[in-house]
């Protein structure tokens, strides 16, 4: 984001006047280390977080409403239902073992799926743009279809259960990865190409040392969207009546029983479980793509 | 691209479409899963076809439409100012984010149940969701395309005397609106989502997510089932085509996709 701007003000300067002497790429790495506003960034956003919860808890406290508990009380919840388990168990409750994990199961499950999946069949259709030409509409349909709109279809052909939660996921997840990898695939650079023929790389090779590198940007962008649409599927398709376990099926059973503290509770649960994904595909994406390349902040 | 490339484009994927179809009709009428269970693509789109005129089936429609207009909108008039602030004033912005980090990555169908308890289950519960969904990407695309406005065209404007709110409105917001359509043309798609998704948790009054819901619980309703979710592919499409649209007829200088997810 940076770049654009230096050269900008940088042809904005008279040619009479000498230019700034070139930045080596070091100055802005240890002004960053050192940052005093980055510092105070930082800390003025958890000083207003920590604010937030406070003005939370006071005015909970005061008004006394019953749909927003003070935080505390929230956090309280999530100690005694999820853990406040023995050591041997990492502090873990059996509810925390019944609910956290199944969940947790089958969005591994089906966000890993439709990853591999996606990128194979994307990886296999990009190549070609024959190939990519025949089944674009059909992609951009089945991406267009709204995800928990199949989930009664999947409930019909697989019944409720783990298989059927599975299948939702990966049903949603898999078209933005597999578009945006076929689309990545499609784009590698068609000199590169040239000279790998020439280099006479096998097809592995090939794969390995051109189309993933170029094309590993725009996966990462389809892998993001599919995480989110993994955890709303896992989610939603806990939500429906007849599943037994779940974080999702302990927010229904909360609310059937009004018990707002639980749903709070499940609710804060969900949002750093999300937070936490989300870090760790981030995580993975700078290793591998690098910090220049990638598209979102 | 040439005019017979686009042909051929054109021609392949009617083929890959006709494909697929052969392929699912095929796969039912081999009999390799239950007919009941997968009917054939054929009766599936004569039902489809058949529903457009039903006069029930299209008030359902218009219901879901509703809410996600309503949605939509709510988010874009809460988004976008609270994107300019953000993106204009970095002490607001670096105070707020995070509490939008901590906001953000909470999956939004899990709020449908505390949401359903506070406002029940009608229209608003639907809109309040809709609302909260899709804030997040016009939000995060006003403040990303804010960051990305010319330096050069705001300090000459500054250079002339112009005001802050002059810059604002003649260059950081004409800048910016391309990467806001952008994020509402993300939204529409969560939008669609959010609302689909809670009529059918719901599972009473009227939509097109409610007529899916429904039909899944009769024996033998797979077909209105998959009719339905004809139906919801091709209004998700139909908004995507429509805003597609509308984004390269208002902007004309953007690279077809533009923004951050």
């Amino acid at each position: 984001m940076n770049e654009p701007r230096t050269t900008a003000s940088e042809r904005a300067a008279p040619p009479g006047r000498r230019r700034p002497p070139p930045r080596s790429a070091l100055v802005p790495l240890v002004r960053r280390a050192l940052a005093p506003a980055h510092v105070r960034h930082a800390l003025l956003r958890w000083l207003v977080l920590a604010f937030a919860v406070a003005v939370w808890q006071l005015v909970a406290r005061v008004h006394g409403s019953v749909y927003f508990p003070p935080p505390a009380e929230i956090a309280g919840r999530a100690h005694e239902l999820w853990f406040s388990g023995p050591a041997r168990h990492v502090f873990l409750t059996e509810a925390a073992v019944a609910d956290i994990l199944p969940s947790l199961g089958r969005m591994t499950a089906g966000f890993g799926i439709a990853a591999v999946a996606g990128i194979a069949l994307g990886v296999a259709i990009g190549r070609s743009r024959r190939v990519y030409a025949l089944c674009d509409p059909v992609l951009q349909f089945a991406r267009a279809v709204p995800p928990p709109a199949l989930v009664p279809v999947f409930v019909v052909l697989l019944d409720f259960g783990t298989p059927m939660q599975i299948a939702s996921i990966v049903f949603s997840a898999v078209w933005p990865v597999l578009i945006n990898t076929a689309d990545g695939a499609g784009n590698t650079d068609p000199l590169r190409l040239e000279v790998a023929a020439v280099l006479r790389l096998t097809p592995a090779e090939r794969l390995r040392f051109l189309i993933l590198p170029s094309a590993l940007p725009r996966i990462f962008a389809g892998l993001r969207l599919s995480l989110s649409l993994s955890l709303i599927l896992m989610v939603f398709s806990e939500l429906l009546p007849g599943t037994a376990n779940g974080i999702g099926f302990t927010l229904t059973d909360a609310q059937s029983r009004s018990d707002l503290l639980t749903v709070w509770a499940a609710l804060v649960l969900l949002g750093a479980l999300g937070y936490l994904l989300n870090t760790g595909l981030m995580a993975v994406e700078k290793r591998l793509v690098g910090t220049g390349r990638t598209t979102t902040p | 691209m040439t005019s017979k490339g686009r042909q051929e484009q054109f021609l392949l994927g009617t083929l890959g479409v006709l494909l697929a179809f052969g392929a699912c009709e095929a796969v039912s009428r081999a009999g390799l899963v239950r007919r009941d269970y997968l009917p054939p693509a054929s009766e599936v789109l004569t039902r489809a076809v058949a529903l457009a005129g039903d006069p029930v089936f299209l008030d359902g429609i218009g219901a879901t439409l509703r809410a996600w207009v309503l949605g939509l909108g709510l988010a874009c008039v809460i988004a976008v100012p609270v994107g300019l602030v953000l993106g204009s004033v970095p002490v607001v912005d670096a105070a707020v984010r995070a509490i939008v980090e901590f906001l953000r990555p909470l999956p939004s169908v899990a709020l449908i149940p505390l949401v359903s308890l506070l406002l029940g289950s009608g229209t608003e519960t639907k809109v309040a969701l809709v609302t909260y969904a899709s804030v997040w990407p016009i939000l995060f695309n006003t403040v990303y395309g804010l960051g990305e406005t010319d330096p050069l065209a705001k300090d000459t404007l500054r250079a002339f005397g112009f005001g802050r709110l002059a810059v604002l409105l003649r260059v950081e917001l004409p800048g910016t609106a391309p990467f806001i359509a952008a994020g509402i043309r993300i939204s529409a798609a969560v939008a669609l989502i959010l609302a689909v998704a809670t009529e059918i948790l719901s599972g009473f009054g009227e939509g097109l997510g409610i007529f899916i819901a429904q039909a899944g619980l009769a024996t033998d309703g797979t077909r209105d089932v998959l009719a339905g979710v004809v139906w919801a592919g091709v209004l998700g499409l139909v908004i995507n085509g429509v805003l597609v649209w509308g984004e390269r007829r208002l902007f004309p200088w953007t690279p077809g996709r533009r923004g951050v997810a």
